[in-house]
């Protein structure tokens, strides 16, 4: 039965890659609920899976074995339902910002004018602060602005879930802080249900209602959950003086450091555990 | 290499200078029958000067042949790229398709236009289709093959898009693979008219149509071998402005 607590639904989800040395299991039992309008962070060392979750909620890669199950309904492939913001903004360089967009939104409105579907292009791109930039190319475009461009792609979709992957792992330090604002701003005012993979511990505090701790691959599974108590709106600067913004923080990097490599005790079925390579599949977009 | 003011301009010059003397060299000893530059230049004058002037069916300004073999040339090449292109569209989409048809296009590739115009004239009967049909099968492979390597170029990132957006196959074709294409396309459309332009003086001095392949094979036939050169040099020229035109056209298309 579908209520607001298990919106997102992820049911023993496990996922194996053909090797020559026989299948690498890459996730293995990885369970999680997602209520609606909750954000969560996927946390974890590099090449421990998370992304490989990702993929497979976003529809782009198929799980072995489990399910997915969003809104009542079992994924099958990808689809305009989620919006995707990859880890590089994978724009189609020969467009411009607005016909980037408007490509999804002509996906999920066809029915809209074309003065219409022009309309929410423009507005969701004024969003993320590209008033100035709409009939730019990739080219022209910094590569902050460029991810910018794919965050308002995602949420033009209007989708049923955001599902982000290592959004601004490849910007700047401070295009980064800058963009996870945007990001923040931007979500809050649709509250929409969200996933992030991330490796950065401050910002998975930020954004995120969870932090899900993913134990080191092979067989990577969900190691421990983490509240993130703060009321929204939230601000960095104000968050960051407080101690219970240190408590959280330190939580986090003490399993990243200490408690990732354990596995907890859910008891396997599988014996034979073979030496797996730690190569997850990313979600390159 | 060490560079100095106009070196742009003077090796080349130096390099022609080499050519012409070698040539004037030639004509003096060994090769008696070889025209020399000044002969060359007093007999071509008539064709030059009056590029377009139309005295008989077979003595034309060398300009107006240029542009029956021109024409000629651009028919069988637009033949080429409206067959090669969704061939290797084809192609590059699907590797049965490939391993299908690979080996085949690597053994048809190296025949010769003169191996391939008689069978044209078998199979049409006509002189114009044989020599279109000739130009067509020789020029399309480059379109083929570069298209196809194209098509497997397409970083995957742009194909996660069309998936994540649920485009259909011909919005992925027409949004997605088409433009993401279109630079090797280019490429190959520079090759491929390459290779037409030079097969268009085989194929008529075979067919013996009006153009400067034409003119060349009748020139040589009536023993006026100043024309020889002339239709040498045209063709030089024009196959290398045709060269350099698609040069600019897939520089364009590349940048964008």
């Amino acid at each position: 039965m579908l209520t607001d607590s298990n919106y997102l639904e992820i049911w023993n989800l496990t996922k194996s890659f053909p090797t020559p040395k026989g299948p690498a299991t890459v996730v293995k039992g990885f369970q999680l609920n997602v209520a609606r309008g909750e954000f969560v962070s996927l946390i974890g060392h590099s090449g421990c899976g998370k992304s490989t979750v990702l993929s497979m909620i976003a529809g782009l890669s198929e799980p072995t074995s489990g399910g997915i199950i969003l809104a009542g309904r079992e994924i099958d492939g990808a689809g305009p339902d989620r919006g995707v913001v990859f880890q590089a903004p994978c724009l189609l360089p020969w467009m411009t910002a607005f016909d980037n967009v408007l490509l999804g939104v002509q996906q999920v409105k066809p029915d809209a004018s074309r003065a219409e579907q022009g309309d929410i292009v423009k507005h969701y791109l004024e969003l993320v602060g590209l008033a100035d930039a709409i009939h730019k190319r990739p080219a022209e475009l910094s590569g902050g602005m460029r991810q910018r461009v794919g965050i308002a792609r995602a949420f033009a979709l209007s989708p049923k879930m955001l599902l982000l992957d290592e959004p601004f792992g490849m910007l700047d330090a401070l295009t980064r802080l800058e963009l996870q604002e945007v990001l923040l701003e931007v979500w809050s005012q649709h509250q929409m249900t969200a996933v992030m993979v991330t490796h950065d511990v401050d910002e998975a505090v930020l954004l995120s209602d969870r932090v899900v701790m993913m134990t080191n691959g092979p067989e990577a599974q969900v190691g421990e959950i983490v509240k993130v108590p703060f009321a929204r709106p939230r601000d960095r600067i104000h968050l960051m003086e407080t101690t219970a913004y240190e408590d959280v923080r330190d939580e986090l990097l003490s399993f990243l450091e200490e408690r990732a490599h354990i596995k907890p005790s859910i008891p396997t079925t599988d014996e034979d555990a073979r030496p797996a390579p730690a190569a997850g599949s990313t979600v390159s977009c | 290499m060490k560079r100095f003011p106009f070196d742009w301009l003077a090796l080349p010059l130096v390099g022609l200078i080499a050519v012409g003397l070698l040539w004037v060299i030639s004509c003096s000893t060994w090769a008696p029958n070889l025209p020399s530059p000044v002969k060359t230049w007093e007999m071509s004058r008539p064709y030059i000067v009056e590029p377009f002037a139309k005295r008989g069916e077979l003595d034309q300004g060398v300009l107006r042949f240029t542009w029956y073999s021109l024409i000629l040339v651009s028919k069988g090449y637009f033949i080429a790229i409206l067959i090669g292109t969704p061939l290797g569209f084809l192609l590059g989409s699907s590797k049965t398709l490939t391993m299908m048809f690979d080996p085949i296009i690597q053994f048809l590739k190296p025949v010769s236009p003169l191996a391939w115009l008689p069978l044209g004239l078998v199979l049409f009967g006509k002189s114009e289709p044989a020599a279109l049909f000739t130009i067509a099968l020789c020029s399309m492979w480059p379109t083929v093959v570069n298209t196809a390597v194209g098509v497997r170029a397409v970083p995957q990132d742009y194909l996660n898009v069309a998936r994540v957006l649920k485009l259909s196959k011909f919005k992925t074709l027409t949004k997605v693979l088409f433009p993401a294409t279109l630079p090797y396309m280019f490429t190959g459309f520079r090759l491929s008219l390459g290779i037409a332009w030079l097969v268009i003086v085989a194929c008529e001095m075979l067919i013996g149509t009006p153009g400067v392949g034409g003119f060349l094979w009748q020139e040589y036939n009536s023993l006026i071998y100043e024309h020889i050169i002339l239709c040498i040099l045209t063709i030089g020229c024009v196959g290398f402005i045709l060269d350099r035109l698609m040069g600019i056209v897939e520089r364009r298309f590349a940048a964008a």
